[in-house]
C-alpha cells in the first residue's frame, strides 16, 4: 500500500496524470489551476515525457489532438474562460474520435468573471460546449483524494470510449490539501492504438480526421457516437448516496459544493429532517436512475454555485413525480452550510403544508 | 525503352477535386517527389488545412491528420514531441496560416518547432468562394472586396516568409512560385531542403509557394499564371529569406 502524504489538489492531479501513464501535456497558464502544468513541467520530463506551453488555449487543445492522433497519453488543464477557447478542439477531438484528459478548474464568470471557486460551466462541460451535437464523459470529484482516482480512471475511460473525458472541479478542490494515497506508477500495457499515425510503415494509409462531406456517412458517424454515448450512459454513470434511503428530502449536489451540502444535511437530520444528499461524480452521463429509484423521496433541492445548471437534470431525471428546489450563489460566492440548512427546513416545511412550490 | 516520367507512388491514382488550373496538385506532386526521393514516405505524417487542401490525404498516400482552420502548426506540434523522429509537415493555404492561423504559425516558428510547413499563397479564400485573405493584393478584387482591396479599411498584405524569417526558430524560408517549369523545378528543390532541414533536426523549415486561383481570380488559367508573374512576384519576392547556412549558430 503506498504511503498516505499531503497533496494540493492540482498537483495531486498531475501526480496521478503521470502515474496513470501520461507522458505529454500541453497547456496556457490561469489562476486557480496553475499549480498543475507548474508540476508538470517539472515532473514530466523526469519520467521522459512533455510539457509545453502553448501560446494560448486554442494552441494547447490542438497539441492535444495531434499527440494523441500520434498515439501519444496526453492531458491538457485550464479553467472556465480558457476552456471555452477549448471548445473548438474538443469538438473536433471528439469528431476525430480521439482520447484525451481534459481539466477544468471553474472559476466564476461570464466573462473574465473572477478567480474564486464556482460551477458554472455545467452546461458547457454536459453539453458539449462546442459544436456539433457531442458527448464527453464528466467526472466531478469531491476530495483530493477523489481527483487522483478518477484521474487514473479517466485516461483509461478515454482510450476505452476514444473520447474526450472531463475533470470538472473547482477553483476550491484545486487549491485544497489533503491527505491522499497514490496509486502505484502504470507501465502499461496500454491499449493498442491500430487507428493512430504513427507513419505507414509498410502498412495502409491511417487519416485522422472529422471531415465528411456526405449527409448519409456524417449521420451514420453520428449514430456510432450515439451508441458510444448511449454505452456510457448504461456503463459509465457513477454516484453516491449519503444517508439513509428512506429519506423524504433530498440535496442534490457535486464537487466542492456536496461537501458543504453534507455538514448542512448532517446538522438538519439533527433536527429531526428526514434528510439525504444525492452526490452525482458523473455529471454526464447524468447519475438519473438514482434519483428516480429513491422510494421515499417527496422532494429535491439543487445546490450550486451557479445561477442554476445542474438542477435542469435533477428536474428530468424527477420528472415531475416530486418537486425540486433551487438554491445557488454565483459569482464565486460559496454557499455556507448555515444558507443550505435553512434552505433544507424551508423544504420540509413545505412538505407538512403539503404545498408545491417547486 | 526507359521510363523518364511517371506518377510518383504516393500520388493516389485517383481523380482530384481541384478546379482546372489550380495548383495545389503541382504541389502535392512535389510533396510526394521529395518525400519519395529522400526515402521518408513510411515516416512521415502530413498535417491538411481546412480550405481547397482539406482532402489532401486522398492524394498523398502518407498517414494524415486534419485539422481545424489554422491550427495545423499547433497539431504538428503535438505530433512531433511524439513522434521526434517522423517527418511532419504541414499544408495551409493563407487564409488559414495568414489569418485564423496566424498565432499558431509564429508560434510554432517561434519555437523552432522541428516541423516543415507548404505554405500555399494564392491570395485569396478558395474553398469558401473567393474572399479576401490577408495576403490578398491591394487593388486586387474578391467577393468580400468588390472594388479591389483598399488598404484603408482591410490594411496591407502579410509576407508572410519575411515576417516568418525574424524569428530565430526558423532555419530555413524559402519562398517558390509555380507558374513555370523553372520555378517549379525550383519549388521542389526547395521543399528537399526544408524536408532536410527537419531531418537533420534544424528547427523550423518553411515553403511558400506564390500559387494561382483562377476560378475565384475569375481567369482562365493561362490569364491566371500571367497575373500571377506581374502581380503577385513583385509584391512577393522570390528567393531564399532564412537559411541554416546564413543564420549565424
Ligand atoms: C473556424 C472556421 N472558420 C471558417 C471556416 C470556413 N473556411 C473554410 S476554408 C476557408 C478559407 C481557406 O482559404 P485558404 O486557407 O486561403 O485556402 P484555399 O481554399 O485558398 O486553398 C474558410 C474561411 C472554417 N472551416 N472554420
Amino acid at each position: 500500500m503506498a504511503d498516505v502524504t499531503l497533496a494540493v489538489g492540482n498537483e495531486a492531479i498531475a501526480e496521478a496524470a503521470i502515474r496513470a501513464g501520461c507522458r505529454y501535456f500541453f497547456g496556457y497558464p490561469i489562476t486557480p489551476q496553475n499549480e498543475l502544468p507548474e508540476y508538470m513541467s517539472k515532473r514530466l520530463p523526469e519520467v521522459g515525457g512533455v510539457f509545453v506551453q502553448a501560446e494560448s488555449e486554442v494552441a494547447a487543445i490542438n497539441m492535444v489532438f495531434g499527440a494523441s492522433a500520434a498515439g501519444g497519453r496526453v492531458m491538457t488543464s485550464s479553467s472556465s474562460p480558457g476552456v471555452s477557447l477549448k471548445q473548438e478542439g474538443i469538438s473536433y477531438m471528439v469528431g476525430a474520435e480521439l482520447p484525451c484528459v481534459i481539466v477544468n478548474m471553474m472559476r466564476a464568470g461570464p466573462g473574465l468573471g473572477g478567480i474564486q471557486p464556482a460551477q458554472s460551466d455545467y452546461y458547457q462541460a454536459t453539453r458539449g460546449g462546442g459544436h456539433g451535437d457531442y458527448r464527453c464523459l464528466v467526472y466531478a470529484p469531491a476530495s483530493v483524494q477523489e481527483m487522483v482516482d478518477l484521474t487514473g480512471l479517466s485516461f483509461q475511460k478515454a482510450d476505452e470510449y476514444r473520447n474526450p473525458v472531463i475533470i470538472l472541479g473547482d477553483g476550491m478542490l484545486g487549491q485544497m490539501m489533503e491527505p491522499v494515497q497514490f496509486p502505484e506508477m502504470v507501465q502499461g500495457p496500454f491499449p493498442e492504438k491500430p487507428w493512430a499515425t504513427t507513419g505507414r510503415k509498410g502498412g495502409p494509409q491511417r487519416v485522422v480526421t472529422s471531415i465528411n462531406l456526405q449527409p448519409d456517412e456524417l449521420y451514420q458517424h453520428n449514430l456510432k457516437l450515439q451508441a458510444k454515448y448511449d454505452d456510457m450512459k448504461n456503463r459509465e454513470t457513477r454516484s453516491e448516496v449519503w444517508g439513509p434511503r428512506d429519506a423524504e428530502i433530498y440535496v442534490v449536489a457535486y464537487g466542492t459544493m456536496a461537501r458543504i451540502c453534507q455538514a448542512a444535511v448532517g446538522r438538519a437530520r439533527e433536527e429531526g429532517i428526514p434528510c439525504g444528499l444525492v452526490r452525482p461524480i458523473t455529471l454526464w452521463p447524468f447519475p438519473d436512475k438514482i434519483l428516480e429509484g429513491l422510494p421515499c423521496a417527496r422532494a429535491f433541492l439543487a445546490v450550486e454555485m451557479s445561477m442554476g445548471q445542474m438542477v435542469d437534470d435533477v428536474r428530468l431525471a424527477v420528472c415531475g413525480k416530486a418537486p425540486v428546489h433551487f438554491f445557488g450563489r454565483a459569482g464565486g460566492v460559496v454557499p455556507k452550510p448555515g444558507e443550505i440548512l435553512e434552505e433544507i427546513r424551508k423544504v420540509a416545511r413545505s412538505l407538512e403544508g403539503g404545498g408545491l412550490d417547486g | 525503352m526507359d521510363k523518364v516520367f511517371s506518377r510518383p507512388r504516393s500520388i493516389k491514382d485517383t481523380l482530384m477535386h481541384y478546379c482546372p488550373g489550380c495548383t495545389h496538385g503541382i504541389v502535392h506532386r512535389l510533396i510526394a517527389e521529395a518525400v519519395e526521393d529522400m526515402g521518408l514516405e513510411d515516416t512521415t505524417i502530413g498535417i491538411a488545412p481546412v480550405g481547397c487542401a482539406v482532402f489532401a490525404y486522398n492524394y498523398l498516400d502518407f498517414d494524415f491528420i486534419q485539422a481545424a482552420h489554422g491550427r495545423a502548426p499547433a497539431v504538428a506540434t503535438g505530433v512531433k514531441r511524439v513522434l521526434p523522429e517522423h517527418t511532419v509537415f504541414t499544408y495551409q493555404g493563407d487564409g488559414d496560416l495568414a489569418a485564423i492561423g496566424t498565432a499558431e504559425i509564429v508560434h510554432a516558428a517561434m519555437r523552432g518547432e522541428n516541423i516543415t510547413v507548404i505554405f500555399v499563397n494564392n491570395a485569396i479564400y478558395g474553398m469558401t468562394g473567393g474572399q479576401m485573405a490577408p495576403t490578398t493584393l491591394v487593388g486586387q478584387r474578391s467577393t468580400t472586396c468588390q472594388k479591389g482591396r483598399e488598404a484603408k479599411v482591410s490594411g496591407y498584405p502579410i509576407r508572410v516568409s519575411e515576417m516568418l524569417s525574424q524569428l530565430d526558430g526558423a532555419c530555413y524560408i524559402e519562398r517558390v512560385a509555380c507558374d513555370t517549369p523553372a520555378h517549379v523545378r525550383a519549388a521542389g528543390k526547395a521543399i528537399r531542403k526544408a524536408f532536410s532541414a527537419q531531418v537533420e533536426e534544424r528547427g523550423f523549415s518553411m515553403v511558400e509557394v506564390v500559387a494561382t486561383c483562377s476560378t475565384n481570380w475569375g481567369m482562365n488559367p493561362q490569364e491566371a499564371l500571367v497575373w500571377l508573374k506581374e502581380n503577385m512576384l513583385p509584391a512577393y519576392p522570390l528567393g531564399v529569406y532564412k537559411s541554416w547556412k546564413d543564420a549565424g549558430s
